[in-house]
């Protein structure tokens, strides 16, 4: 069973994103990106998948610019067999990276997509669900837990999703989408000779017009700002202070 | 895990470090060289997350290494245009007059102000393109060794837990040998501070002296900015013992870097090189270039000071040393991009002669190399003025250098020695003055942890302290009975922290009965090795942490 794990490359969640003093984004040049850590999950999964014999092969798509290959290189490091590239210096938003994923996926054929819930960057949470819907795929999301029964044309994905409150078990006939939540598994380290073995791997690369997908933008980002400064706190004396703070000043009592 | 599995791969030269040396190392070996394996492995998550520096640069060796560098895009956008040095006191600043008559190597004509840490992923850039395996993330923890010869190095290991065991996610280190590995860790590298105590290279020359800057970049209305300014400032607020001053370039889009260097020989116990740095800013000299703006990064590294006298043996059985892991930098010069380059250029060109030639133990034409080269020749014109600094303090020590560089052209008869190492320099708590730092504004001065959250500082987690107490017990005999916890004020990270200081006599809990110890916060440090250095009985080492951690300078710094 083929699977297909997209990947998108994000600033690193190290880096204290900054907005640009005009306001029209968050300041990328020259700071550190890394793998979604999402997606890292994602492609953890997936390569355990077929470590446990359910899958037999791991297809890496990432959409974007030319630096996405040392994204793919990761992945491909971590363990997944080989990649594919779609080159474009546009960001596409969600709507867009689901058609272009099921470009891909009707190209590829694979029968599960596991991808990261959402993307740091943008928390958009969308891409997963839309795929599905644009593929009529069932889909299971926020998982924190996967099982998978293939079968020869068919087969059951058990998926445990985090959900408000508690956890919840349901069974998804394949082919399907598994979008992963945190507490999924830990990803394993890029090592040193795995990275150099990924060098060798193939990466394929496409463009827009190879997938025939129009990713015009349909939202038009009006303003982008950092949040208010956090005022600093202060140290109260006593419980009764405390009290008469939170009666007088904070109104909260 | 009883066993450790490593991987090995072979390469003719690996690198260590990914800075201006190495880089400009490999690019040189690939160019003489095309057919020679290069490796480097770089400890930061990306080329440039580690690097540090003003930066104005001197483009001599980068027209040496890429002459076309300009057609080849190199972030070198802003040329230095209006040059000035400062002599403060606590109230006025005097602009030191005729600097280009006295002092003509200080000037900056046809230099440029850059983020040498974009310069280092253009380098990068450059180097992969002409076949240089490059690593980030991946530290160079420990030396190989056989007969006597350096033949490569070990990576760490990844996913060792606290306790040292092999944690879920363990994965070994990997054999990265070569025939030649050439050390580029900058200053004070941990390989190559053992490198230096295996083979015996600082035998016969003066103790290396270092210095700490601390960095920040600042984002300032358009309307103050302006580009190629150069400004160097000396004097207050440190005393005329004390060697060091700022430095402050606009450049860029709306970009000032603003730092502060302090000579690590400096005596005062109570001295702090981050408030000197911070509080600094409040000098008329300084603050209408910072005010309004907003801080958008933080930083610190040691640098070498020594120059010539300081300089060890370069080359071993097996490799070289090369940058600022050897010293190549020019003090009184504020620079030491163009040296580090030189060197690993020069030890490229060694290297690659000792692969054709049969791969004797040691490259040893990199000595004459570098002794017949300009960069030489610029050290040894310069070689007297940081002593001088030392000898006989600021303001003799400035007027020494005018005369030495006006009168004897650098060819003085004699060489003043750095006597010490600056560890073994430092006053007792007793014998020296306490300053009295102004308390951060939030504005335009800070403290310590809201300045290591804009270096975005990381280390996983549950991994072995990578700074270590040799001897746990000599803490409070010596830092803190004596100079009561120096590495809590030099460390521009905040890792010391003293606990319980307030305790001997009215703490509570178990601080009462134990008194002050020492709390280190290893996950703060931005790797500036200034404790392996300073600490007065050389009882902190630093090795290298897990690869990939420490800071991640962004675009610009």
């Amino acid at each position: 069973m083929k699977l297909l794990v997209p990947v998108k490359r994000v600033l690193d969640y190290n880096v204290k994103p900054r907005v640009r003093a005009d306001g029209t984004g968050v300041d990328l040049a020259g700071s550190k990106m890394s793998m979604n850590p999402f997606d890292e999950i994602a492609v953890e999964e997936a390569v355990r998948l077929r470590e446990r014999g359910v899958a037999t092969e791991i297809v890496v798509v990432s959409i974007g610019v030319q630096q996405c290959q040392e994204t793919l290189r990761t992945a491909l490091a971590m363990g997944a067999d080989r990649a594919i590239l779609v080159l474009t210096e546009a960001a596409p938003e969600p709507l867009a990276v689901a058609k272009l994923l099921r470009a891909l996926v009707l190209r590829e054929g694979p029968r599960l997509v596991v991808l990261g819930k959402q993307a740091i960057d943008d928390d958009m949470n969308a891409t997963g669900q839309m795929l599905a819907g644009l593929l009529g795929w069932a889909q299971a999301t926020f998982a924190s837990r996967v099982e998978v029964a293939a079968e020869a044309d068919g087969g059951t994905a058990t998926v445990t999703r985090e959900v408000d409150g508690g956890l919840e078990t349901i069974a998804v006939a394949l082919p399907a989408i598994v979008t992963v939540d945190l507490r999924l598994n830990e990803p394993r380290y890029a090592s040193l000779p795995n990275i150099m073995k990924a060098r060798k791997k193939p990466m394929e690369t496409l463009s827009l017009g190879d997938l025939g997908v129009d990713v015009t933008p349909r939202l038009t980002t009006l303003r982008v700002s950092e949040p208010p400064v956090r005022k600093g706190g202060v140290t109260v004396g006593s419980v009764a202070e405390l009290v008469s703070k939170l009666r007088s000043e904070a109104r909260v009592i | 895990m009883s066993e450790r599995v490593r991987e090995v791969m072979e390469y003719d030269v690996v690198v260590v470090g990914g800075g201006p040396a190495g880089l400009s190392a490999s690019i040189r070996l690939k160019q003489v060289s095309p057919g020679a394996s290069v490796c480097l492995v770089e400890k930061g998550s990306e080329i440039g997350a580690h690097i540090l520096s003003g930066a104005v640069i001197e483009p001599r060796a980068l027209d040496e290494l890429i002459p076309d560098w300009r057609e080849r895009g190199a972030p070198l956008d802003t040329a230095a245009t209006d040059d000035r040095m400062i002599y403060l006191t606590a109230k006025r600043a005097v602009r030191v007059p005729l600097l280009d008559t006295v002092m003509p190597h200080m000037g900056n004509h046809g230099n440029f102000i850059v983020s040498l840490g974009d310069v280092c992923r253009w380098l990068a850039g450059q180097a992969e393109a002409l076949g240089v395996e490059i690593y980030p993330g991946f530290g160079a923890a420990e030396l190989l060794e056989e007969d006597g010869r350096i033949v490569g190095v070990a990576t760490g290991d990844m996913g060792v837990t606290r306790s040292g065991e092999p944690g879920p996610g363990y994965a070994p280190g990997m054999e990265l040998r070569a025939a030649y590995t050439l050390f580029a860790e900058g200053c004070r590298g941990s390989l190559s501070k053992r490198v230096m105590a295996r083979f015996g290279l600082r035998a016969g020359v003066d103790p290396q002296t270092y210095g700490l800057g601390v960095k920040e970049l600042w984002e300032v209305p358009a309307a103050q900015h302006r580009p190629g300014l150069v400004q160097h400032t000396f004097g207050w607020p440190l005393d005329h013992r004390t060697y060091g001053g700022s430095w402050m370039y606009h450049f860029g889009e709306n970009l000032v870097s603003y730092g502060f260097v302090v000579g690590l020989d400096y005596p005062n116990t109570w001295l702090s090189p981050f408030d000197e740095m911070q509080r600094l800013k409040l000098h008329p000299a300084i603050r209408p270039h910072l005010e309004g703006g907003r801080r958008i990064s933080y930083g610190a590294r040691a640098l070498s000071e020594g120059g010539l006298q300081s300089i060890p043996r370069l080359t071993f059985p097996g490799g070289a040393l090369i940058g600022d892991a050897a010293g190549f930098l020019n003090v009184p010069k504020i620079k030491g991009t163009h040296a580090a380059m030189k060197s690993g250029m020069l030890a490229a060109e060694a290297v690659a002669e000792a692969l054709a030639d049969g791969r004797p133990a040691e490259p040893a034409s990199f000595t004459a190399r570098v002794r017949a080269s300009w960069l030489w020749q610029e050290l040894r014109g310069v070689r007297n003025i940081r002593p001088a600094f030392a000898k006989y303090g600021t303001i003799v020590g400035a007027a020494y250098s005018g005369l030495d560089a006006m009168l004897l052209r650098g060819r003085a008869p004699w060489t003043l020695r750095h006597r010490h190492p600056d560890h073994a320099v430092l006053d007792s708590a007793a014998a020296s003055t306490p300053i009295d730092y102004p308390k951060p504004d939030g504005r335009l001065t800070f403290d310590k942890s809201s300045s290591v959250f804009l270096s975005n500082t990381n280390h996983a987690e549950d991994q072995p302290v990578h700074l270590v107490l040799r001897d746990p017990a000599r803490w409070r005999a010596v830092n803190w009975d004596r100079f009561r916890s120096p590495e809590s004020r030099y460390c521009p990270a905040g890792v010391y922290e003293v606990v319980g200081a307030d305790g001997v006599g009215e703490a509570v809990g178990a601080d009462a009965v134990s008194g002050p110890r020492l709390q280190i916060n290893a996950q703060n440090c931005v790797h500036c090795k200034t404790c392996d250095i300073k600490d007065p009985t050389e009882n902190i080492d630093w090795a290298a942490p897990e690869g990939g951690g420490g800071p991640n300078y962004i675009g610009g710094m």
